[in-house]
């Protein structure tokens, strides 16, 4: 009796799959790889939620010409082993026209051999220099270069006339590529480092290194790392009495920072996204409207605030989402169309890919905050 | 048939499976788990045979696996040595340090011994995350050339099988071998009392330190041949969790057992995939199979597979029995 039921009510199902395959066009299927879970899951968790909210969106506008996108994420625990694993995946068994994430340097250039050999436009949403440089054929990036925030940083010490900065970076991905960048440009902003400390990923207590520091001549302090750790430093600087200005990188310019450091993070400087000063930006800024499009958006459907990581998986989608629009889904023609991208004004800042440049922003894409009675106040 | 045709005819049955596998899967990304389980199996008869015979315990293994890793990739892309010359130096680099830090660390006895070889584990995890100019740091080393006979390159995942698992395959049978051999019956004397197999002649303390060099050596060629294969390499890879995650394996699998080993590696290269929703948990969900398969299966795998066909067996006769 049962057993008839359900082989109806299967058989029927079956139909009903059969004919909505049949009417509605396939969908074009994205695939995404964030570190969700793991040690860069204050990266992977906003550009998921980013990104399935926006497919949705675009999905409930009728699509890209009529066809829906299909998005599938895999977590790669900022693990390469697992990247390579997942990214394999998306492009022989779901068969992806195009990549975006993963949200890590490391995951990010593990993938890119992979992505390179099997023809696939990747779309990273990492930090690292070395994504985007040298050029590779089929990767571009839309997270902020280093090279960049430490450049807005030193161009506005030199303003402020300070020269002699100590440097405090954690001894990770993030915090590595900083200390390089910030040692190499140092020269060319007549900036002198006359104190160069490290921190490890999971240090609790960071007095030692800023006891050193204190004792030192230094105008400002500049610390590189992602939280937990400069919140710490925060902390720490204000039970010390440090009375030397602190500046702090890209990679803490979430609310989370302000919690977690509390009366320690007033006063700081750091240069950041638009994201997080979004309503305070001139009405004439090109950004503008994209930004408070997607602060809205993410507030509304996820009840937090959506930061700059999560923006670069926005502006990833909606690169992907125009060069589909302009040129078909095929993955070459997509990676041709990127390629092509003018003057796209998103949340990262205002990209120009081209040829010779597949990361595609200049140092405007950052402004300067400071935080000010546990709020981001724009700089000028 | 006696015991040993029998055991060469399960090795070849084993083997010629493996090698046709491949024409199943054309094209499948399976073909790329597969590869990196064949890494794995490698590590997990590694460290079975310190483990499982010898009954030393290391967390520290994928240090070795780590050295052989890094050694291949500094040397090929900063010196541009040539790949296969440089996998036999890791390896010798590796067994080198295997054997130097082994005689004091292998007079230690279980908890200790296993803060030792954790410790470490620990100190060339830092090695590899703080000397950046080497190592390019936390955010890893790309650029590794692919392995290449001639003007065959190694770039594909088919290929890559091959050469993985004909190199596993031929590991695997050393071990077998080892295993039963005078040696094999020695670590296995050391396993159950160390004191008696010393009244019986046999010298434990250099048997050890000879054990957990050849199995850093296995290691260490494991590293390098995922180096080759995945052409970057990042620290994370070779952390204290997967020191853990190989233990595992090779108890999953079963101590003791070579074809355990591949079949605690295959698990848990493949569990993950099935795993994606749990997350952070799965580390949880390791430490579940690891505690149900102690209680209910000590052998491991492999043997409680075995009993378990047994009792099967014994089930089905008495039926046909009572029928009768």
């Amino acid at each position: 009796m049962f057993k008839n039921l359900f082989r109806i009510i299967f058989t029927l199902l079956f139909f009903v799959l059969l004919a909505g395959a049949a009417v509605a066009a396939p969908p074009i299927k994205i695939g995404a790889l964030f570190s969700v879970s793991g040690p860069a899951s204050f990266l992977g968790e906003p550009e998921r939620n980013t990104a399935q909210m926006m497919v949705e969106q675009i999905n409930k506008a009728g699509g890209i010409k009529g066809r829906k996108l299909e998005l599938i994420v895999y977590d790669t625990q900022a693990d390469a082993t697992k990247a390579v694993q997942a990214v394999n995946r998306l492009i022989k068994d779901d068969k992806v026209v195009a990549i975006i994430g993963p949200s890590t340097t490391g995951d990010s250039m593990a993938v890119i051999p992979v992505v390179e050999k099997a023809e696939i436009p990747l779309i990273s949403c990492a930090a690292g220099i070395k994504i985007t440089e040298p050029v590779k054929k089929w990767i571009f990036k839309t997270a902020q270069n280093d090279v960049l925030a430490v450049a807005r940083i030193y161009q506005y010490m030199k303003e402020q006339k300070i020269s002699k900065v100590a440097i405090l970076t954690v001894s990770d991905g993030f915090g590595s590529s900083g200390r390089e960048q910030l040692v190499l440009q140092s020269k060319d902003f007549g900036i002198e480092i006359i104190s160069d400390e490290t921190y490890g990923p999971a240090d609790k207590d960071m007095t030692v290194q800023l006891t050193k520091i204190r004792g030192s001549a230094a105008q400002a302090i500049i610390c590189w790392g992602t939280n937990p750790g400069p919140a710490i430093v925060a902390r720490n600087a204000k039970q010390l009495g440090i009375k030397t200005p602190l500046y702090m990188s890209h990679g803490v310019s979430s609310k989370r920072f302000i919690e977690l450091a509390g009366d320690g993070s007033e006063g700081i400087i750091l240069p950041s996204g638009r994201v997080i000063v979004a309503d305070q930006l001139p009405n004439a800024d090109p950004q503008k409207k994209a930004l408070l499009s997607y602060v809205n958006g993410y507030r509304k459907q996820y009840k937090v605030e959506g930061d700059h990581f999560g923006g670069h998986a926005w502006d990833a989608i909606m690169l992907l989402k125009r060069a589909i629009e302009r040129g078909g889904d095929s993955p070459a023609a997509i990676r041709d169309e990127l390629e092509k991208t003018k003057d796209f004004a998103g949340i990262g800042g205002t990209f120009n890919y081209s040829e010779q440049d597949h990361a595609g922003l200049t140092k405007d894409a950052f402004v300067l905050v400071q935080i000010n009675q546990g709020d981001w106040k724009l700089i000028k | 048939m006696t015991k040993e045709k029998r055991q060469i005819l399960i090795f070849l049955i084993f083997a010629l499976a493996l090698l046709i596998t491949p024409f199943f899967l054309q094209g499948s990304y399976y073909l790329n788990v597969l590869v990196f389980i064949g890494i794995h199996t490698m590590l997990a008869v590694a460290l079975n045979l310190l483990l499982g015979y010898a009954g030393q315990i290391s967390l520290g293994h994928a240090a070795f696996f780590g050295l052989g890793a890094y050694i291949s990739g500094i040397l090929t892309t900063r010196f541009s040595l040539d790949p296969w010359l440089v996998i036999v130096l890791a390896a010798v680099c590796a067994a080198t340090i295997a054997f130097v830090i082994g005689f004091p660390i292998l007079k230690l006895k279980g908890h200790y011994l296993a803060m030792a070889t954790l410790g470490f584990g620990i100190i060339i995890y830092i090695i590899f995350n703080e000397t950046v100019s080497w190592t390019g740091g936390p955010s890893g080393l790309s650029g590794i050339p692919s392995l290449h006979i001639g003007s065959w390159i190694f770039d594909n995942d088919l290929y890559n099988y091959y050469l993985i698992w004909i190199i596993t395959l031929a590991v695997m049978l050393l071990s077998i071998n080892l295993s039963q051999s005078r040696i094999g019956r020695a670590l296995r004397a050391i396993h159950d009392s160390e004191v008696a197999a010393r009244v019986m002649g046999i010298n434990a303390r250099v048997l050890k330190v000879q054990i957990f060099t050849v199995s850093a050596f296995i290691s260490a060629i494991a590293g390098s041949l995922y180096a080759h294969t995945m052409t970057f390499i990042a620290p994370a890879s070779f952390g204290f969790n997967f020191s853990v995650e190989l233990v595992t394996m090779v108890v999953v699998g079963g101590l003791g057992s070579i074809y355990g080993s591949f079949l605690g590696a295959a698990i848990l290269t493949i569990l993950p995939e099935f795993l994606r929703f749990f997350h952070d948990f799965d580390i949880i969900i390791y430490g579940l199979l690891l505690i149900i398969i102690n209680m209910f299966m000590p052998g491991g795998l492999i043997s409680g597979l075995q009993s378990l066909a047994e009792i099967a067996a014994a089930k089905m006769k008495g039926k046909t029995r009572g029928d009768a």
